[in-house]
């Protein structure tokens, strides 16, 4: 779809023509004054299929049913859906989330206006998924509430005690009564205990699970802090003692809560984008039985069923074409842009799409056993890897619990036994080293410093997903990228100078208009104002045929032309012929996106090891290497072969980031130390990257290269800053000099200074503005 | 110092109210989708552009 300013509508394709008219149609075309305009990707061929089986419904007759979208990019995708939605008659309810991608409709009316409504949303350009119902996602969601809650139990506790707790401390000198003190002590303690039981459960839980497995982790000393300090204050308010710790112990606890709570939002993303890949194959299958064609869902087709897939239609299961000559669509498995042609006895794979006229298949894999359920698999096996990755924060962490309590300890024990005080109040000093060192500033040091880069990041329009990426980031040496798609734009586009040829383009255009061959839309967009011919035949997997009286003009192979063997230049090809005139050849590549060649050389200066690792053609891969000077190229890599690659170079010892966008490059994504991948790719590709860089600017791989250098100096030095003021705090707190307001005061100022020190990264200075970047402020123009 | 014992509830009400609502808010579902909200901002026509009122 392109711009509609200026110099007025210009499309790529019919699809897009006939996204524009809907959307005029309804009346909504301030969608283009709202959309992200860099940011939108080509709209899916709208594909046949039955939503019916997903829908629920009420007794009074209202229908339910929830969709996954893909295809979202930024607030006019959610505003165009749900506005299109509602236009239609009966719809009651359309309310998309950008979180989730879901879709929860709500209609009166019959179920099977599902199909029409999905279709809507087809003709938009976003694609429809079904919802696959999974537990884990609601446990996650609950999680997230109940976390939240927590917080804000936390915080409610944490400022009022605070506001006695000033009081208290303003009216130590003397002008505040022992009566009054003990009783905001009281109101204290009355608040502090069921906000600590209630909102420290999480760390609770977590130190209860650790310890239990023999383990310790940061929750332990927190856990064991929090506690320690309630009960020595509650003891303290028995003997109506000066000093109580309850300000502090649930200050801590908000602290670290909001820390958590960060963190989870980052991991729910990739958790929440973790199950399309399933859904990709939920789609239900067309079976022919004896009794006719059935519905069902593709995992329930069985080995040897007879499958019919229709035109423009996904295809559901692994198997052997039965009848029918087609072209298939297989970008999602290899990356290649042009489909290649199919008969009866070829092997077709899950996921591909059927383009050109209806098959019969054979089904010979289904579910997990298919190539697209491989690729799940190898992809999850590499994630694994990637899962024992362990945080900088979670190494220190691993030896920080055991040195606190051990001081802790010591502490208590050396003033019981050496100091010869009574034991309530070394207890007090204990519970005063527990409560310094807690590690608020170590368990904001590392957090702080990812949520400021990913916002940094979010402003160049990277998306970060991993929070462990940056710190793999870091150290990078090699590069690889995929070419379609990453280095290309991904779709072919006419060289201009075989446009030369106004009439033969235009007959040519004509011809095409009506094809979904991506050549014959690359035709259509090099003349967008094509008159479709009528009677135009389509001989699949051949070409096109016009017959007009005696004479025809065909387009297609050179084959169905009459030229003998087409030329091997790595171009994709088209052969125009029409009487009387020698046959023209239209020829096609697949563009650089804009600013590669640039990009490419930045990184080239910076001294990384460049690599194109490509599932296409050897002579199309060349190239691209070429034109982009990268000496070490592959060519027809599949997924596994890709994965190996990237596996042989992590053994040489290079530290690699993998660049790709397509379901074929989702386990090198998977696989790589670091990942990043283009919003046009799909979500498959997408999920599996640590981070996702819009508007198609390979320049995001410096900034992203360079934001994660430079956050994993600051969070070093974050962790350092930590350790001094524990240095200098934990002597004072041994020697029973720490008050709960210098404890007070030592918290915040520690975690004040950590944020602050953070807050440098914004101070990277930026090598070059490039150009564009005007358009990731999500603002309507 | 009696007035504290009118000032202390006070405070300790508005905080009670303050979280109550948070906790409302939290459960009619207004924290779940945080990123839409975030964008659903800019949409200031509130359905009127389909009854065939535009600006």
């Amino acid at each position: 779809m392109s711009d509609t300013s200026g110099n007025g509508p210009a499309f790529c394709c019919s699809g897009c023509a006939g996204a524009h008219a809907l959307i005029k149609g309804l009346g909504l075309e301030r969608y283009y004054a709202m959309r992200d305009m860099a940011a939108v990707s080509q709209p899916f061929a709208a594909e046949a299929a039955d939503w019916v089986e997903f829908v629920r419904s009420d007794p009074d007759g209202t229908r339910h049913a929830e969709l996954l979208i893909e295809g979202l990019h930024c607030a006019a995708c959610l505003w165009l859906i749900e506005r299109a939605l509602r236009a239609q008659a009966g719809v009651t309810r359309a309310r998309l989330s950008a979180t989730t991608r879901r879709l929860s409709l709500a209609w009166t009316g019959d179920a099977a206006r599902i199909n029409a409504l999905a279709d809507t949303i087809a003709r938009l350009g976003y694609r429809c998924l079904p919802v696959t119902a999974d537990a884990a996602e609601k446990v996650g969601s609950s999680e997230e509430r109940s976390l939240l809650r927590a917080m804000g139990v936390a915080g409610f506790a944490a400022a009022n005690i605070m506001l006695l707790s000033v009081s208290v401390w303003s009216g130590a000198a003397g002008s505040m009564g022992a009566g009054t003190r003990d009783l905001f002590h009281v109101i204290s303690a009355l608040i502090a205990i069921p906000a600590i039981a209630y909102a420290g459960r999480p760390f609770f839980h977590s130190a209860w699970t650790a310890l239990r497995q023999g383990r310790t982790n940061m929750d332990v000393p927190v856990s064991i802090g929090v506690v320690l300090a309630l009960l020595v204050s509650l003891f303290e308010l028995t003997r109506s003692g000066q000093h109580a710790y309850f300000d502090a112990a649930v200050m801590l606890l908000f602290f670290l809560l909001v820390g958590r709570y960060l963190d989870m939002r980052a991991r729910g993303f990739a958790r929440r984008t973790a199950q399309q890949l399933v859904a990709w194959t939920a789609r239900p299958a067309t079976v022919l039985t004896e009794a006719g064609a059935v519905q069902r869902p593709a995992h329930r087709v069985a080995i040897g069923d007879r499958i019919l897939v229709a035109t423009g239609e996904r295809i559901p299961v692994d198997g052997v074409v039965l009848e029918g000559i087609s072209a298939v669509d297989r970008s999602l498995i290899n990356g290649e842009v042009v489909p290649q042609p199919v008969v009866p006895g070829a092997e077709v794979f899950a996921g591909t799409v059927n383009l050109d006229a209806p098959l019969t298949l054979r089904a010979i894999a289904v579910g997990d056993a298919t190539l697209l359920g491989e690729i799940a698999r190898l992809m999850e096996a590499a994630e694994q890897g990637r899962g024992r990755y362990m945080l900088r924060a979670e190494r220190v962490a691993r030896w920080y619990a055991p040195v606190v309590h051990l001081t802790a300890l010591i502490s208590f024990l050396g003033w019981y036994f050496i100091g010869h005080i009574i034991w309530p109040d070394a207890l007090l000093i204990a519970a005063s080293v527990l409560i310094i060192t807690c590690p608020c500033a170590l368990a904001l040091a590392v957090p702080i410093v990812q949520v400021i880069a990913s916002s940094r990041l979010m402003r160049r329009g990277i998306l970060l997903k991993s929070p462990t990426a940056l710190e793999r980031a870091a150290a990078i040496d090699t590069i690889v990228f995929d070419k379609t798609g990453t280095l290309t734009m991904g779709r072919p586009v006419l060289l201009p100078e075989d446009a030369a040829d106004g009439d033969a383009l235009q007959t040519a255009a004509r011809l095409a208009a009506r094809s979904r061959h991506p050549l014959c839309k690359a035709l259509l967009a090099a003349c967008p104002d094509a008159v479709p011919f009528a009677g135009v035949e389509e001989h699949a997997g051949q070409g096109l045929l016009l017959r007009q009286g005696e004479n025809e003009i065909r387009l297609g192979h050179a084959r169905f032309v009459g030229v003998e063997a087409a030329a091997v230049d790595g171009f994709s090809e088209l052969w125009l012929s029409r009487p009387g005139l020698p046959p023209y050849r239209f020829r096609f590549s697949d563009a650089l996106r804009s600013g590669a060649v640039s990009a490419i050389g930045q990184l080239r200066n910076a001294g990384y090891r460049l690599l194109i690792l490509s599932g296409d053609r050897a002579a199309a891969v060349r190239k691209v290497a070429d034109a982009l000077d990268i000496a070490e190229w592959t060519a027809e890599a599949d997924p596994r072969c890709k994965a190996e690659a990237i596996a042989q170079l992590r053994q040489e010892g290079r530290r690699v980031l993998m660049l790709g966008d397509g379901l074929n490059d989702a386990v090198a994504l998977a696989a790589a130390d670091a990942s990043l991948s283009p919003s046009s790719g799909l979500d498959i590709a997408q999920n599996a990257a640590d981070a996702v860089f819009q508007n198609g600017q390979l320049s995001a791989v410096e900034d992203f290269l360079r934001v994660a250098g430079r956050s994993q100096i600051l969070a070093r030095q974050n962790l350092l800053l930590a350790l001094i003021y524990n240095a200098l705090a934990v002597p004072l707190a041994i020697a029973g000099l720490v008050t709960p307001l210098l404890a007070a005061i030592a918290m915040s100022s520690s975690s004040i200074l950590v944020v602050l020190n953070a807050l440098r990264l914004h101070a990277i200075r930026r090598p070059h503005v490039i150009r564009g970047s005007a358009a990731l402020n999500r603002r309507p123009a | 110092m009696t007035i504290l014992l009118y000032l202390i509830p006070a405070a300790l009400g508005l905080g009670l109210l303050g979280m109550a609502a948070f906790l409302w808010a939290l459960k009619s579902g207004q924290f779940d989708d945080l990123d839409g909200a975030a964008q659903r901002i800019m949409f200031d026509d509130a359905d009127a552009d389909l009854r065939g009122r535009r600006r």
